[in-house]
């Protein structure tokens, strides 16, 4: 088992959602987070005070897959959310040591899909 | 001069005002991605400074001023000379001329704001502002003249536009489409809206456009009278049926009803009773304020995501096609019982009135199109409508303003 991690784009959301539908990846953890990377961020401005390069929305997704999904995911998300510009994002790729299902214990393989 | 009818007037500027900023800015402003909603409030805000000089400076005396063979006003008002506390007795015989025109001021602020329903999401600030001064001066400026102004010649044909149906929403409404085609569909637009970022804003900018058009349209029979008092009831009766249809619609159409179906309903029964407020009976109001929920919907939820152009926050689905609506059941409800200074519609045996509200349509439809048309190629060749692509993506507020509404982290 492995815990995906991907940073995106926010407008790439929908986008990396139907391609990971269509692998069969159904079961995903969305939250918006602030990130900096080799993108620089948009100086802000308030009344006359200047704020250079603050940090960047960005879409976090956590996905829990067995083995076997993992090449289907990557692929998934590296095609849907690429645009070819810095910023586009990162994928990382954690050991998962256990996955439990709340409603019904089970556990492990049969748990995350 | 009669005191009474000033106070009023004075009291339904201010109320006209408060439709621009905060109501429209907030409906509008509710209703766009997170990433946008300060560019949508800094149009509105920007729109109600420069119109407000423009309209002193030289707009006011182009709309209202002496009358050039029925086309436009004379100059002979710019800068205000000659427009003082003493009335005129063209246009209102018992207020100050001067109250008169500031009067007139909130209406040419609204109209352009409207139009930001079809280009927000992705119009470049500057492109914005002069596109605005060039469409105001040319465009809604002849055309308050011709309808609204001594010597226009759609007013000397007889067409009836109680408060604006056909000046400020068929107007703003057929030059938010033509806006919407010739700008494209914002990027990531799938023939769905876009899911709006926060409906209490939008509820909230509904409301107060609906507190506001008392201003609008009761203000627009220019004196506290019985007249006034129609108007008054006749909007909040058409706005009540056209909110009760659409939601009512929804609940039949998609199982449920909707706080932005019943708002949006609302919005398009103010702007349906607009032209007719002050020449139909309430009870008539109702039909129109029915019928509007449903052509609008129709136009909205039906037509355009068929067609696929991309009016972002439906300007011309509520504007354009609520306004054509109005303005031709005015010629359907309109009777000489209600206001003795109007003229009896179809139901009330007067043919001849439709066939006036028809035409005005079809002219200003072709007038406002035109215009726009031009209008917007030329600003386009100068500066670009559209912003680049990255800034469309990380938003206008960021990209075209520096600032940001809402931070996720302090």
């Amino acid at each position: 088992m492995k815990l995906i991690v991907a940073i995106i784009q926010p407008h790439k959301l929908d986008a990396v959602k139907n391609a990971l539908e269509a692998v069969e990846v159904n079961l995903m953890t969305v939250t918006e987070v602030l990130g900096q990377g080799r993108q620089k961020g948009v100086t802000e401005i308030y009344r006359g005070a200047k704020e250079a390069g603050g940090l960047l929305k960005k879409i976090r997704l956590d996905i829990a897959v067995n083995e076997n999904f993992v090449e289907p995911t990557i692929a998934a998300i590296t095609t849907s959310a690429h645009t070819g510009c810095v910023g586009d994002g990162k994928i990382f790729i954690l050991e998962l040591a256990e996955c439990i299902r709340i409603s019904t214990g089970e556990r492990g393989g049969t748990a995350i899909g | 001069m009669n005191t009474g009818d000033t106070a009023w007037v004075l009291t339904a500027t201010a109320l006209v005002l408060l439709m621009t900023l905060p109501g429209l800015s907030f409906f509008y402003g509710g209703l766009v991605r997170r990433k946008n909603v300060l560019s949508v409030l800094m149009q509105c805000l920007i729109i109600l400074c420069a119109i407000s000089l423009q309209w002193i400076l030289f707009g006011y005396s182009l709309a209202f001023g002496p009358d050039f063979h029925g086309i436009i006003g004379k100059l002979d008002w710019a800068g205000l000379r000659g427009v003082g506390s003493l009335p005129n007795a063209d246009y209102a015989a018992t207020i100050p001329h001067s109250l008169f025109m500031i009067f007139q001021a909130m209406f040419a602020v609204i109209t352009p704001a409207l139009i930001i329903g079809a280009y927000a999401e992705r119009v470049r600030f500057s492109a914005f502002l002069i596109f605005t001064l060039l469409w105001s001066t040319l465009v809604y400026d002849p055309l308050a003249h011709w309808v609204w102004g001594t010597g226009g010649w759609l007013k000397a044909l007889g067409a009836l536009d109680f408060a604006g149906g056909i000046v400020v929403h068929v107007s703003s409404g057929v030059s938010a489409l033509v806006l919407a085609v010739l700008l494209g569909k914002r990027i990531g637009y799938n023939h769905k809206p876009i899911r709006p970022h926060n409906l209490p804003f939008t509820v909230l900018g509904a409301a107060l456009l609906w507190f506001g058009w008392f201003g609008f349209n009761a203000g627009s029979a220019l004196a506290a009278d019985g007249n006034a008092v129609n108007a008054f009831i006749t909007t909040n009766t058409a706005t009540a049926a056209a909110g009760l249809t659409w939601a009512l619609i929804e609940w039949w159409h998609n199982g449920t009803p909707t706080i932005l179906g019943a708002a949006t309903g609302a919005v398009a029964g103010l702007v349906a009773v607009t032209p007719a407020c002050g020449f139909v009976n309430p009870m008539n109001a109702i039909f129109i304020g029915m019928i509007v929920a449903m052509i609008c919907y129709l136009a909205i939820a039906v037509i355009k995501a068929k067609l696929g152009y991309d009016d972002a926050l439906d300007a011309f689905g509520v504007h354009g096609v609520g306004g054509m609506w109005g303005t031709i059941a005015t010629g359907l409800f309109a009777e000489k019982a209600v206001n003795a200074a109007g003229s009896n519609g179809l139901f009330f045996g007067g043919a001849q009135l439709l066939l006036v509200q028809l035409l005005i349509v079809a002219v200003t439809v072709i007038f406002a199109a035109l215009m726009t048309l031009i209008i917007f190629k030329a600003v386009d060749a100068l500066i670009g409508m559209r912003v680049e692509e990255k800034n469309e993506i990380v938003g206008l507020d960021l990209t075209q303003q520096s600032e940001a509404a809402y931070t996720v982290i302090e």
